[in-house]
């Protein structure tokens, strides 16, 4: 339809539609210094409460064939630090803490006892590279239960014997694929991948399957959410 | 179904020159403004996604590793991978959400019918891209985007899907693994991701030398909505 106004109107028109505009120059926020870091940790904490949202419990990992698994020599060895933190492995104990009935300082043997678990996962890394390897070791989710975890706690929060140290939410953390992983390759871990037990979590981002691991403290409030989480890093990270 | 032109047709004199000037609205708000917003979201994107990529610029396995490029820090946003995450998972949701809003508003306003690419425009192609490459005559025009323009377009869009479902597998592999599975995996996915960003750098380079070259009058529209003698009422 066509409409006949005079220029006036036609100018007040234009104006008040580039007004309508405005909310596009509110991006701009994100260019201030002071506004940006508050900005995007409101955005990844949006972005990591979404993604939480999304997991499913009974859904598997995909897991591979034993062809299809990359050599051991070329399963990469991903530290913060040092390869080999030098952990006494004879003297090893894991302790755990928190909100569990029978805290206290668990063995190697202890571990080995509950139901062992052999599964060809796939561990992708925050950079992007991604590797399929074997892992062996018990479910955590037994462990848990063999500690008396209360089902209702929210977080686990895990340190490692070279001060790394990160958090996994209880869900994931009782997933049938998430292991107290003291194998990998059909043999005891190495030094370099984490003896004598390593996390492995086909469900979680590379940086949440610690390694060295010392102690497992069950919880409903995280004061330290990661050693790459508190700079920055998503603290849900679920693939 | 024909093709669309604006419904919305505005006629008043100059009061300078006394010409009788006619002005279609062309873009409704909601498109201006997913427009924008967009446009800023895929460039953070972009930007972040470089920063991400530097992490491990290769296609190849971990061990050996061979580095592809080496893209410039400049080029990036972030600082650092932790930092590029923040800004590509923030702006992921506005990048999607008005990618979203744009293409409901379009399928029901019916307004898609003037931007959506068509059988019936493949014919049309071939002289467009003489006229803009080879400067043979340019063929008439009685609608708002020519065949050329639609195309573009409408690739833009299926850019935009692709963009998300490749980068859906990138971040949740596990979660979506049947789409992961129809991309080939996670391995694969990462290169779909990388190639459906370059297609949008080519896309965007080729939208701005055109708006540069023929398009003030289309950028003006994109910012008001309003077109001034628009040719496909002439």
């Amino acid at each position: 339809m066509e409409e006949h106004i005079d220029e006036k109107r036609a100018k007040a028109i234009r104006r008040r539609e580039i007004l309508k505009l405005t909310p596009v120059v509110l991006l701009g926020a994100f260019a201030v210094p002071s506004f940006q870091e508050v900005l995007l940790k409101e955005g990844l904490a949006f972005h990591d409460w979404a993604s939480a949202k999304l997991f499913r419990r009974g859904h598997l990992a995909p897991t591979f064939s034993d062809a299809e698994v990359v050599s051991f020599e070329k399963f990469p060895i991903n530290d913060y630090d040092v390869d080999d933190p030098g952990v006494d492995l004879d003297a090893w104990k894991l302790k755990v803490t928190g909100d569990v009935t029978q805290p206290g300082e668990y063995s190697l043997a202890q571990i080995q006892a509950l139901p062992r678990q052999r599964q060809n996962t796939k561990h992708i890394c925050v950079e992007g590279w991604d590797v399929i390897g074997r892992f062996g070791g018990a479910r955590l989710a037994d462990f848990l239960n063999l500690v008396g975890a209360n089902p209702r706690a929210r977080f686990l929060y895990v340190e490692c014997a070279d001060d790394y140290y990160s958090s996994l939410d209880m869900e994931t953390a009782r997933h049938p694929q998430t292991l107290l992983c003291y194998e990998m390759y059909d043999r005891p871990l190495t030094r370099e991948h984490g003896a004598p037990v390593r996390l492995s979590i086909p469900t979680k981002i590379g940086y949440k399957n610690v390694k060295y691991l010392t102690r497992i403290h069950v919880t409903d409030v995280l004061t330290k959410q990661g050693y790459w989480e508190d700079q920055g890093y998503s603290s849900y990270y679920g693939l | 179904m024909s093709a669309a032109v604006p419904e919305r047709i505005l006629t008043w004199e100059a009061k300078k020159s006394g010409a009788q000037v006619l002005a279609a609205y062309e873009h409704p708000f909601l498109v201006r403004l997913c427009h924008w917003t967009n446009s800023v979201a895929l460039l953070v994107l972009i930007a972040s996604g470089l920063r991400i990529f530097r992490a491990f610029p290769s296609f190849g396995p971990k061990i050996p590793q061979h580095d592809l490029i080496n893209i410039p820090k400049q080029l990036t946003l972030g600082g650092w991978l932790g930092g590029a995450l923040q800004w590509h998972f923030t702006f992921l949701w506005i990048y999607m959400a008005t990618g979203l809003i744009y293409v409901l508003y379009e399928i029901f306003s019916r307004n898609y019918r003037q931007v959506l690419f068509m059988p019936r425009d493949i014919r049309g192609v071939w002289p467009m891209a003489r006229h803009y490459f080879f400067f043979s005559p340019r063929p008439e025009l009685n609608e708002p985007y020519n065949p050329l323009q639609k195309l573009a377009y409408t690739s833009a869009i299926l850019l935009g899907v692709l963009s998300v479902l490749t980068g859906i597998v990138l971040y949740r592999p596990v979660q979506f693994s049947w789409l992961a599975v129809l991309m080939g995996g996670f391995h694969l996915a990462r290169i779909w991701h990388f190639c459906v960003m370059v297609a949008f750098l080519l896309f965007i380079g080729g939208h701005l030398v055109m708006v540069l070259l023929h398009g003030w009058n289309n950028f003006v529209s994109m910012v008001s909505g309003w077109k001034n003698d628009p040719e496909y009422l002439r």
